[in-house]
């Protein structure tokens, strides 16, 4: 849904805009990122003078090419700006180890990550759709009970196109056009579940699946249980939700806070290329129903990912940027708001902890806890709701388990209880900005 | 040999030539009898065997021809009745003449010859031409049938009993008339055919092979239950039949149905699934839904509606502007059952299974009642009036239908078949008292089967103190 000029292979730099001033396209637009890959980690150079810094765009870097005309502000500029950002999407250890951090500069505003492993090949760079759809491809040659069905999904290519191709491959029974009847097709992947097979459904946008709550509510979390253990639904049901390019109040739609309550389920968000592919992966494989939260904007982002086979674990959460002052909390879109803002919270002086949930339902809190119990301070931001939302639940569960470690009230930054207007400037206030993160941040850090 | 058998049922109207006609019989008996008999083994209804029994008796000299007369001469009901207070002997079938002891008591016929029998109503149909009425049964067979439906039925009846005596909560729906349609279905299908049914689930579960202590511990709510204590009434579930439940919600099932037959083919299978529901999920929008995509995509799905004529309070004349669910399928084809009629039932589910593997879906509709009310909170009588529902207890309740036939056909006598269901009363009763000494599950048992592996994560009781566990 991203218009074309968002991808990311530009070759100059443009002129920085300030901070506050720029909105999310003109910053994926202006990034640039290069990604050394790691096993299993993602690695990713951010090009210093690639200006406000959401980090996570990727593309290739030639440092021959490199110019960097203004670096009015950024406090300390240095020639070669490289940090390393890494995702703990593996089962390695939770620990940050921190050591090659030393040497990055301390205004870096994206993650460091020390593991400079052995680069086993160079990876290859794709958008966050072509990774969805890499990974549902590997899964469906590996298992031939994979498959998909949803609206579109099949000759059409899927309309974000993150089945393109598969139905030409697969042929009609792996990959089922559906009529639109959410109810019911997703009635038929969880039935068909039940017998052993793992369908992908598709939501063509996550709101629509509100008509098959019944189904996802009953049969797919709550079968598990009431069968007494007999049936498992291996489902996966995937679809982009959040908050778009003004498409409406209806197609605008946060279904996480809907579903959260329904147990048996999980929900993972997906927010980089890396963590798309492997969430999908992990999802597909996991005997439990999954709903996989996509967002419509993010689908064009650029990344290098490894060529490698890897896996994200479903219910860790990734630390984006590691700090030591305040934890902000976010998943989803909201996470490239935030690290744009954490380029400014670092210019301020301040060293904030990023952390990229991923798993909705349950909590990871034990990266989220290890984190509080460091910096005291908790600040979420989420694309949800303000009542009811993900961020509603988190902040009970941090105030109820980590209560004593807590300086300052947790701050939980949502979007307006109301429905998404059409009109740009109106929907851009229904959700949270970089600038009003700031003053959160700001605020708490008093 | 014909003209015996016209000149005893002509024996009704005449009066003065009795004695001529009885002479004549009596006299002829010896060369027609044989003919006689075998004729009548092709003609099933009580009628022929009243008069086939009297002939015997007459070959005994056990009666005179006035006793027979008067035999003929009272009405069908009543003379079943003497029939039944006359016979404590039984009559072997294909040996007319034998002169062995009646006193004798004869086994249970196992026989497995077919026996063919015509269903009492025609099938209707809608874009298919209908499966003949006669239907290839055997002597186990229809005993089989009498003896679950009877299981079934005291099955149905203690659940009553329990509900009332508040062993069972909750919401209990009971199926006690419409035991044909779940006895009838499993004659013609394997066990590779998957059912997935709503909540009035008991009898389907125990038609796939469930057993009564795991049903009674599971309405009771015991760990022994087949969901474990943790499903209820509701949800019945039994895999390893293909017994795909058990569910709460009307029509939540006809999209899980169609998945199970998605399945199938998707595994190549040679298996068809197939979906139970009721006329008051017979307007539910997901039904159409899935009917579509099963017509779409060719799908293995027989969709049984077992039109009791209530959804709950409402008849269906009130809730269905077309009643005629088998046509509801519009491109799919459908046949009307009669489903009080186990056989005909078994027939049109044999027929159904061979149209699904071939040409995809197919509807029938079952034709059956329920004596209960919905539920148990709920009298039944609201809303109909205890006029009818005694009357078709008398004139179409499945468990008599099958019962006659077996006598008719002399596999069993009246006395042994209440025998059979003494046993079956006994064999409820015991499984209810077992099933009442079962152990309540562990308050650890609140979070095991959440997730299918749990990672370590904590979880909470009502109390947020004392109960916690890690989700296994």
């Amino acid at each position: 849904m991203l218009a074309e000029d968002a991808s990311f292979t530009v070759t100059h730099v443009h002129p920085m805009r300030t901070l506050d001033g720029i909105t999310l396209p003109h910053v994926l637009r202006f990034l640039r990122f290069v990604t050394l890959p790691g096993k299993k980690k993602m690695a990713a150079r951010i090009h210093g003078g690639a200006g406000a810094g959401a980090a996570t765009a990727l593309s290739t870097f030639n440092p021959k090419k490199l110019v960097a005309p203004s670096r009015t502000n950024l406090p300390a500029a240095r020639s070669s700006k490289r940090c390393i950002v890494a995702a703990a999407g593996s089962d390695a250890s939770k620990s940050l180890r921190v050591g090659h951090s030393q040497k990055l500069i301390a205004n870096a505003a994206v993650a460091t990550k020390a593991e400079t492993s052995a680069t086993t090949g160079t990876g290859h760079e794709l958008l966050l759709f072509e990774a969805l759809q890499e990974g549902l491809e590997e899964e469906m040659d590996r298992d031939p009970r994979v498959c998909v069905m949803g609206e579109d999904v099949g000759h059409y290519g899927g309309s974000y196109k993150v089945t393109k191709g598969l139905a030409d491959k697969f042929g009609d029974l792996r990959v089922l056009d559906t009529p639109i009847c959410e109810n019911a097709f997703t009635g038929m992947g969880i039935g068909a579940a039940m017998t052993g097979l793992r369908p992908v459904i598709e939501g063509m946008n996550m709101g629509f699946l509100l008509l098959a709550f019944n189904q996802i509510s009953n049969n797919c979390g709550m079968l598990h249980y009431t069968s007494g253990g007999q049936f498992t639904i291996p489902v996966v049901i995937r679809g982009p939700g959040g908050v778009g390019r003004q498409l409406g109040a209806e197609h605008s739609q946060r279904l996480e806070s809907y579903f959260q309550s329904i147990p048996g389920i999980q929900m993972v968000a997906c927010s980089t290329p890396y963590n798309a592919k492997g969430l999908m992966k992990a999802a597909i494989r996991s005997e439990n129903p999954v709903i996989l939260f996509e967002h419509v904007l993010l689908y064009n982002l650029k990344e290098k990912i490894p060529d490698e086979e890897y896996i994200c674990n479903l219910e860790e959460a990734e630390m984006v940027r590691p700090g030591e002052h305040i934890t902000i909390l976010t998943y989803s879109r909201m996470r490239y708001h935030v690290m744009q803002a954490a380029k400014t919270l670092v210019n301020k002086g301040y060293d904030p902890e990023v952390i990229d949930i991923r798993s909705l339902k349950p909590f990871d809190l034990y990266t989220i806890g290890n984190s509080v119990k460091k910096t005291h301070r908790v600040l979420i931001v989420e694309e949800c709701m303000r009542t009811g939302g993900i961020g509603a639940s988190l902040t009970a569960a941090i105030n109820e388990n980590f209560h004593d470690y807590l300086d300052a009230p947790v701050m939980c930054l949502s979007s307006q209880d109301v429905p998404t207007p059409y009109a740009g400037t109106l929907e851009e206030w229904t959700v949270v900005q970089p600038a009003q993160i700031v003053t959160a941040v700001e605020q708490l850090c008093q | 040999m014909n003209n015996t058998c016209i000149w005893i049922l002509a024996f009704e109207g005449f009066g003065r030539e009795r004695e001529a006609l009885e002479e004549t019989v009596l006299l002829r008996y010896e060369k027609s009898l044989t003919y006689l008999s075998f004729f009548l083994l092709q003609q099933h209804t009580t009628f022929f065997t009243l008069i086939r029994y009297c002939i015997f008796q007459i070959t005994q000299k056990k009666k005179t021809f006035a006793s027979f007369f008067s035999l003929l001469s009272k009405t069908k009901s009543t003379a079943e009745m003497a029939l039944s207070r006359l016979s404590s002997r039984s009559t072997t079938l294909l040996q007319p003449f034998a002169t062995t002891s009646l006193l004798r008591r004869r086994h249970i016929s196992t026989d497995t010859t077919p026996i063919t029998v015509e269903t009492s109503l025609p099938f209707t149909s809608h874009l298919i031409s209908p499966p003949s009425r006669a239907v290839e049964t055997s002597s186990q067979e229809l005993l089989s049938f009498f003896r679950d439906m009877a299981l079934m039925r005291r099955m149905e009846i203690a659940a009553d009993s329990l509900y009332k005596a508040k062993l069972i909560r909750g919401f209990c729906h009971l199926y006690d008339g419409q035991e044909a349609v779940a006895i009838g279905m499993e004659a013609a299908i394997t066990k590779r055919d998957a059912i997935i049914t709503s909540y009035r689930d008991h009898c389907t579960f125990l038609g796939r092979g469930g057993g009564l202590f795991e049903a009674f511990s599971e309405l009771m709510g015991r760990t022994t239950g087949c969901s474990k204590g943790k499903g209820g009434s509701m949800h019945f579930y039994k895999k390893d039949a293909s017994f795909y439940g058990g569910h709460g919600i009307v029509g939540a099932q006809a999209p899980l149905g169609c998945g199970l037959a998605f399945a199938q083919k998707y595994s190549k299978e040679e298996a068809v699934s197939f979906t139970l529901y009721g006329d008051g999920a017979a307007n539910q929008g997901q039904l159409f839904e899935a009917l579509n995509i099963a017509a779409l995509w060719d799908l293995p799905a027989v969709l049984v509606c077992e039109n009791n004529h209530y959804g709950m309070g409402t008849a269906e004349w009130r809730s269905a502007k077309s009643p005629a669910y088998f046509k509801r399928g519009d491109y799919v084809p459908g046949l009307k059952v009669d489903g009080m009629d186990a056989l005909a039932v078994k027939q049109a589910c044999k027929f159904a299974k061979e149209h699904a593997l071939k040409n995809g879906p197919i509807i029938l509709e079952m034709d059956t009642y329920r004596y209960h009310g919905h539920s148990m909170s709920d009298p039944g009588s609201t809303y109909r009036t205890r006029d009818e529902i005694s009357g078709v207890r008398q004139v179409r309740d499945p468990i008599d239908r099958v019962r006659k036939l077996i006598i008719a056909h002399d596999i069993a006598t009246e006395k042994e078949l209440k025998d059979m269901e003494k046993e079956v009363r006994k064999e409820v009763d015991a499984a209810v008292a077992q099933a009442k000494e079962s152990p309540i599950p562990e308050p650890s048992e609140l979070f095991s089967n959440i997730y299918v592996k749990g990672f370590g994560a904590e979880s909470f009781g009502a109390d947020r103190k004392e109960l916690r566990a890690t989700l296994p």
